[in-house]
Formats: C-alpha cells, sequence, structure tokens
C-alpha cells in the first residue's frame, strides 16, 4: 500500500485520533468518561438522522426532508401527550407511523410522480414545516397553554417519555450513558448490518451505482428506493423523539441545524476509509469527528457563533479527500 | 466531377486500441455516399473527425483541396462540413420553440443584436420551414413534438448552416416511410446543388433509395468501395461483415424436446405474424441490421415489454412475464446489450456483480452468505477464464472483454429454462470472444439458448440455427450450415429471393 492510498483510507480516522490527542493535551478535562459521553450526547440525535439520510443516498438519492420530519415528531409528541392527553407509548408510535408515511409519500412522489429527489424532499420539508404550527396556531407546546379553542391543555409530559431523552445509565460510573447515546448506537449497527450484510441494502448499493443494471438483473428497484426514503423518515422520526423527551416540550423553534447537520454527518462519512460511498460506519464516525471538533474548541472558549465555519471547513475537506483525492472518487449527482 | 472532400491516410488511435488504419476515402460534389460498418468499424470516429470532435493522429483531410483539420464542431460547420448526428436530442433543444430551434445559429453569431426579434426570427424559420416541407407550427416548444418531427428539425437546422458536406448519421431511424421520403426529396436537391453527403446508414432501403455510392468499413479500415451504374448490395454487406463469410463448421447439437413458443407474435403494426419453437440443448441466433426487431423479441421474453401481438409459451403453457423478476424466477434470464449502461456495477467487485441477481439464492434471512458468493465467482472466473487478481477485484480495474465475461458468467452460473443473450460479443476483443462462445456452446445443454447478433459472421460462429430477421419482420430460419450461408446473406440484406419462399417456415415444424 502506498502513501496516498494509505493517506486515503486511514486519513480521516488518523486526523480525528490526532484531534483527540491535540484537545487532551491543550483542553483541560477534555480527556475523559464524562467528556467523551457528553460528545457522544451532543451528536446522538443528528447521528441518528444522518444514518436515515445515508439509506437515501446509497439508493443514489437525498433526503431534505428530515429536519422537518424530526421537528414535526417533535412537535406531534407533544401535542398527543400535553393536548390529546394520551400515554408515552401512543405518542411514539404515532411519531413512527408519521416518519413513515412522510418517507413512504417522499419515495411515491421520486418514483412514481417522477419529482426528482431533491426537489421532492424540499417540497416535502416545505410541507411540513408549516404543517406543524397549523394545530397550535404556530405556538409552542407545553402543559397549561392555551389552546385555539380556548381551553387549557392539561395534558403533561410522562415520565416514561422524558425517560428516553434524560435518563442515563451506570456503566462503570453512576447515571454514565444517556438513553440516547444507546439508541443512536442501536440505530448505528442496525443500518450498518442493513446496508452491509443483507441482500437488499447489498441491492440497494447496486441501485446506486446503476439503476438500469440492478433493474435488468431482476430487483424491484421502486420498491427499494421507496424503503430507502421509509428508512429515512423513521430515524429522523426517532430523532424527533428523542429531541422531545430531552426538550420536555413542543418547542417549535428548535431542531433548525438538524438537517444540515446531519447531511454534513453522512457526506464526511465518504471520506472514511477511503469508501468514497454513503456507508452507515462512515456516517457515525463524520458524526463524532463534528462533535468531538466542536466540544473541543467550546472547551477551548472558541465563541459559539465559529461552530457552523467549523462545520462547513470539516465537510470541504473530508469532501476534498473523497473525491479529489481518491481515485474512483465516484461522480454522485448531488 | 468536383471532388468536395478528400481523406487520406487517416489513423486514430484510443489509448493502445487503434480505431482507425489508415483510411482512404473520396467524395465528390453532387454525390451522395452510403457508408456502411459494424459496430465499432470505426464510422463513428471517422465522422467525428470530420466534425472536428476528434483530432486525427495522422494523415490529412482537404476541402475542395484546401487543407481541413476543423479544431472544434463550430469551426467544421463554418468550412461547410454540417453534420446531423443519430441522438437526436443533440441536434435540438428541447425547451425552445421550433423558430428558435431553426435559426439557433444565427442567435448564437456574434453579430446577432442583443435583443430578440420575435418577428423576424420567426418569418426566417418560416423560410427555412419551407424549403424542407416542414408542416410545423414553428412557435411550438420542440419537447412536445415526436421523435421523427425532432429529427426532420434537426435536418433543418443543418441545412440552415449552408452545407458543402452534409454528414447524416443514421437519420431515418426514427422517421416514417412518408417523412424518410421527403429527406429523400431533399436530399436530392442538395445534390443537384452540389453538396456531398455522406450518408451513414444500415437501412437497405434507405441505402437503395439514395446510394451513388457504398463505402464499407470494417476493422478500421475501407473494406469495399462500389460505384457505377448498378450497385452490388449484397456484395456491400458482405464486405460490412467481413470479406469471407467462412463457415465455422460447428458440431451442431442434437435438439431436445421444445421448451419455448412464439405463436402469431407480431413485432409491430406492420410486421407479418410468425411462428417459432425454440428447443433444449438448441442455440438459435436472432440476426438483423440494426431496427430488425431483435431486441423486441428479447424484451418481451424477459418481461420488459409485451410483443405487440401473438402469445409465448413456456413449456406449452402460456407465458406473460411482467418483469424481468417474474422471468428470472421462472428460469428465463437475458444479458442484456451495452454492458456498461445495462449491466456492470461499477462500484461493485467481480463477485458482487457475478451474483446479482441471485442473492436471495446465497442468503439466510436476507444475510448474505459471503463463503457462498465467493465459491460462486470462482467457479465462473475459471469456467469463463477471466484475467483478474481475485473475485475481489473492482470489475471496472477489468478489460472491456473480461467485464463481459463477469456478465455472461452472471447469467450462466444458475440453470436456466431459457438463456437470452443480447449481443454478447459487443466490444470485446477476439479471444474474449472465443472464450465465451465455447462457455456457451458448452453449457447449452438443457436449456434453449438465443443469442441475438446484429453481425452475421458471430451468429455462425455460435449458433445452431439462424433466424434472420429484417425491419421489424422475420425472414426466415436456417440450420447453420455452410451451403445456407448465401441464403442467409441475401435475406439479411433484405432482398427476398423465390427459393427462399420456399425455405422459409420448411423448418417451422
Amino acid at each position: 500500500m502506498n502513501m496516498r492510498s494509505f493517506a486515503i483510507r486511514y486519513g480521516f480516522l488518523l486526523l480525528l485520533l490526532g484531534l483527540v490527542l491535540f484537545f487532551s493535551i491543550v483542553a483541560e478535562g477534555f480527556a475523559g468518561p464524562r467528556s467523551a459521553v457528553f460528545i457522544f450526547q451532543s451528536v446522538s440525535i443528528t447521528g441518528i438522522l444522518a444514518l436515515g439520510v445515508t439509506a437515501t443516498l446509497v439508493v443514489d438519492g437525498f433526503d431534505l426532508s428530515i429536519g422537518s420530519v424530526a421537528t414535526t415528531a417533535l412537535m406531534l409528541s407533544a401535542y398527543v401527550m400535553v393536548v390529546l392527553e394520551m400515554s408515552a407509548f401512543t405518542a411514539i408510535i404515532a411519531c413512527l407511523i408519521m416518519g413513515a408515511f412522510v418517507g413512504l409519500v417522499n419515495g411515491l412522489l421520486i418514483v412514481k410522480a417522477r419529482v426528482p429527489d431533491l426537489l421532492a424532499t424540499l417540497g416535502m420539508m416545505f410541507l411540513l414545516i408549516g404543517l406543524q404550527r397549523i394545530p397550535t396556531e404556530g405556538r409552542s407546546i407545553s402543559t397549561g397553554m392555551k389552546l385555539p379553542s380556548g381551553e387549557t391543555a392539561e395534558g403533561v409530559y410522562s415520565q416514561s417519555f422524558l425517560w428516553l431523552g434524560r435518563h442515563r445509565l451506570d456503566f462503570f460510573l453512576e447515571n454514565l450513558i444517556p438513553i440516547p447515546v444507546i439508541i443512536f448506537l442501536l440505530v448505528g449497527v442496525f443500518i450498518w448490518l442493513f446496508l452491509e450484510l443483507t441482500r437488499h441494502g447489498r441491492l440497494m448499493y447496486a441501485i446506486g451505482s446503476n439503476e438500469t443494471a440492478t433493474a435488468l438483473a431482476g430487483a424491484n428497484v421502486n420498491k427499494y428506493k421507496i424503503l430507502a426514503y421509509v428508512i429515512s423518515g423513521i430515524t429522523a422520526s426517532i430523532g424527533g423523539i428523542l429531541l422531545s423527551a430531552r426538550l420536555g416540550r413542543g418547542d417549535i423553534a428548535s431542531g433548525n441545524n438538524l438537517l444540515l447537520d446531519s447531511v454534513a454527518a453522512a457526506l464526511i462519512g465518504f471520506a472514511v476509509l477511503g469508501a468514497a460511498k454513503p456507508n452507515a460506519f462512515g456516517t457515525a464516525i463524520g458524526a463524532l469527528f463534528v462533535g468531538v471538533l466542536l466540544q473541543g474548541l467550546t472547551m477551548m472558549n472558541a465563541p459559539y457563533y465559529t461552530q457552523d465555519f467549523v462545520k462547513g471547513s470539516v465537510l470541504v475537506i473530508a469532501l476534498i479527500f473523497t473525491f479529489a483525492l481518491s481515485s474512483k472518487g465516484r461522480k454522485t449527482s448531488h | 466531377m468536383e471532388l468536395a472532400c478528400q481523406i487520406s491516410g487517416i489513423v486514430k488511435s484510443f489509448g493502445p486500441n487503434q480505431v482507425l488504419k489508415e483510411v482512404d476515402l473520396e467524395l465528390p460534389s453532387g454525390t451522395t455516399t452510403v457508408l456502411m460498418g459494424a459496430n465499432g468499424a470505426g464510422k463513428s470516429t471517422l465522422v467525428k473527425i470530420l466534425c472536428g470532435v476528434h483530432n486525427a493522429d495522422a494523415g490529412n483531410v482537404t476541402l475542395f483541396g484546401e487543407n481541413f483539420s476543423p479544431a472544434s464542431p463550430s469551426d467544421a460547420f463554418q468550412s461547410g462540413v454540417v453534420t446531423v448526428h443519430q441522438t437526436i436530442n443533440n441536434g435540438v433543444i428541447p425547451d425552445l420553440d421550433v423558430a428558435s430551434n431553426l435559426m439557433i445559429d444565427r442567435l448564437a453569431e456574434s453579430s446577432a443584436g442583443f435583443f430578440l426579434r420575435t418577428e423576424k426570427l420567426r418569418s426566417e424559420a418560416r423560410k427555412v420551414a419551407a424549403t424542407m416541407d416542414l408542416d410545423l407550427d414553428i412557435t411550438a416548444a420542440v419537447k412536445d413534438l415526436g421523435l421523427a418531427d425532432r429529427q426532420m428539425i434537426a435536418i433543418a437546422r443543418a441545412m440552415t448552416r449552408k452545407p458543402k458536406l452534409l454528414i447524416l448519421d443514421e437519420p431515418t431511424s426514427s422517421l416514417s416511410a412518408n417523412e424518410a421520403k421527403r429527406l429523400f426529396k431533399l436530399l436530392a436537391n442538395l445534390k443537384e446543388q452540389g453538396v456531398a453527403i455522406l450518408y451513414i446508414s444500415h437501412r437497405m432501403s434507405d441505402i437503395r433509395a439514395i446510394a451513388d455510392r457504398i463505402v464499407t468499413m470494417r476493422d478500421g479500415k475501407i473494406s469495399g468501395i462500389f460505384d457505377g451504374p448498378s450497385l452490388d448490395y449484397e456484395g456491400a454487406v458482405t464486405a460490412m461483415l467481413g470479406q469471407k463469410m467462412v463457415h465455422g463448421k460447428l458440431q451442431l447439437q442434437e435438439k431436445g424436446t421444445p421448451i419455448f413458443e412464439l405463436r402469431d407474435a407480431k413485432l409491430s403494426k406492420y410486421s407479418n405474424p410468425f411462428d417459432l419453437v425454440f428447443y433444449k440443448n438448441e442455440i438459435i441466433a436472432i440476426t438483423g441490421l440494426l431496427g430488425s426487431g431483435k431486441t423486441a423479441i428479447a424484451s418481451a421474453i424477459f418481461g420488459l415489454n409485451p410483443l405487440f401481438g401473438g402469445d409465448m409459451l413456456l413449456h406449452g403453457e402460456p407465458y406473460n412475464p411482467k418483469s424481468p423478476a417474474d422471468a428470472i424466477s421462472k428460469g428465463i434470464f437475458m444479458c442484456p446489450k451495452d454492458r456498461s449502461t445495462n449491466a456492470v456495477v461499477s462500484d461493485f467487485d467481480i463477485t458482487n456483480n457475478m451474483v446479482l441477481p441471485f442473492l436471495d439464492r446465497h442468503s439466510w434471512f436476507s444475510f448474505l452468505k459471503p463463503k457462498n458468493l465467493e465459491r460462486k465467482a470462482n467457479v465462473s472466473i475459471s469456467e469463463l477464464g477471466i484475467v483478474c487478481q481475485s473475485e475481489l477485484d473492482l470489475v471496472t480495474t477489468l478489460s472491456g472483454g473480461n467485464q463481459q465475461k463477469v456478465m455472461i458468467g452472471r447469467w450462466l452460473s444458475e440453470k436456466s429454462e431459457v438463456l437470452l443473450l443480447d449481443e454478447p460479443f459487443q466490444g470485446v476483443d477476439i479471444k474474449a470472444r472465443r472464450d465465451i462462445g465455447s462457455q456457451i456452446r458448452q453449457s447449452s445443454k438443457d436449456r434453449a439458448t438465443l443469442v441475438f447478433v446484429a453481425e452475421l459472421d458471430e451468429a455462425v460462429e455460435i449458433a445452431d440455427k439462424i433466424v434472420v430477421l429484417h425491419e421489424g419482420s422475420y425472414s426466415g430460419i436456417f440450420e447453420n450450415k455452410e451451403n445456407n450461408i448465401a441464403d442467409i446473406l441475401s435475406l439479411y440484406s433484405g432482398k427476398p429471393s423465390e427459393t427462399l419462399a420456399e425455405a422459409r417456415g420448411s423448418l417451422n415444424g
């Protein structure tokens, strides 16, 4: 293996390792389990969304609606528990169904109505951002709020729902690992298994590389494309549920950055291990990379308003790794 | 007669691949020269050199005695060499209206004004349309028009460039008979005005209608020039296919029981219905020039498009596949033509390309079994002699011939009832062609194999029987024997003879 291919394959992981070492030395308190867990927690929701968008990237698609699916799930769960006074379980099921349904509609728009993926999901994003404001006339949802009908919302977030966002499991140290981190890891393992080890994942990669050839090999291309958007919708709604459980209220202004952050994580993932293609492991590492960088810089007192600039720079560097350095830097449609 | 264009000693290579090997050609003014040649013979490369897309490595071209080496397509047509390409959509701009399309070159001139003068544009466009007999609303958007109209617009647009040498690449492939006649009339006018026309086509009916001369190309060289008051069309086809149509002396297979039948099959509205039966162990080549209907048969059997009319039977039962997946589950496999668009998954290694259609057979509760995949791939690699480092090589690192072997291996790796191979020798070298051919023959037991090839010598090389199609209709079926070759050839070039009328169907029992 020559220098160049070594750099393409391990460059990004080494960069991550270097960053961790650098911050461990320079920033006091960076090295340590609590700080590590904090990083994981900060990226868990974007990571989950990014894993979903990875599935759509695999079939050479794109899902711009994930951020708005997540915020819709946030508002929907709050509405179900606070306004409709239903259980946590109902709220979760409603959100998952909503996510799957949005994914299905996205998929059908793209496959049946032949709307280009970016435009279909952009339209869906707009639609959802508007839709989630209608039931409460644009206000955030919390216990005791005044409803459009003049009544007062009496429901509360149930403890078991809040547990999802706030509980921490003991792991060597007391109260160490938050539930969202566990769910992030579970979703990551699941998407990885699905994409890498099952025939369905293999066919989805084949579709992303040559759709016509895959169809002529007898695969139901449309079904797999729709499936990719359904997966993306469901993972986005899981992200929204966790956001809701962390906030404890249906905050209309939350989740603005989710779309850009998660798309960035998935694209950074192209550079990991020289894959030059969307992959679940890379996406997870991509999310962590951004998390490490932001946490380290924050601990070195970098102001909050530099964060987006840092994320954007990382993304641009990762894209150079993927497309300029890697000889197989394949042409993607987006 | 004045010589419009003289091409001498043109050589062109792409990498190690020499596509044109010293081509010499003269194109006289006021004459229609038809250029024939099989895929890969070098026709399009020659055209691209004339129209300024490629530069020749050696040799020179003169235009009316002056040296001509266009640096770009616009350079070429400013010198009077105008080309209508085969891909129509390169010749029109779909979102603009007909008038703008016809006048686009005028608009692109640097002397054109800044503002559009719509009325002037339209009146000039109407004049152009009138000279072409184009009966179109010139304010209509081109995207709303059919292929034939678009083709006529592309041609009309070429006329506005005042050609001295007009090159047309398969211009009638999407035209109806009437539209083709209109085009021929126009070409006759141009010819009278002294324009030299280079007309590339496979369609014998076109060639008979307009050719003053026929030039054939094969393997990057001119293989024949046919001139004079009466043209030798069959000789031209022979020259295009190769000088000697030698018979391969195959050991013909004993046919087994019938597997697949076409009954009263019609490929298009105008074609005659025909019956065909395919037997076990048999390899049938279905051959004919471009546009003869080969693809229609292949896609009907593989479940891509239904037949225009008639029935298909598999083991005597009606067979109406809904999709390729349906066809595959019934044991009907197809290796499509144009492997880079239709078959190769370029991000995948050899193994995954090979097993793509059969992933379900190599998985356990959807989880793939890597050991099985590896074994399957290695069997095919050794059977077909695929040159590679290992089964994990990316398929795109292989040569064209080896990529094609992977694609053939994909469909030979599992047992099939009917195997359709559409142009299996497309873009492969002679060694790979032999390997693929012998593997197809060796494995042909217990299935019917249909090989769709445009080139007759490929059919002769591999098949037990040869079916000839001509312009969408069935013309005959022959055993692959030496004394049938002449008849096959004459049907192939579209000339039915009386003796052949009897031969037709005699094998069709």
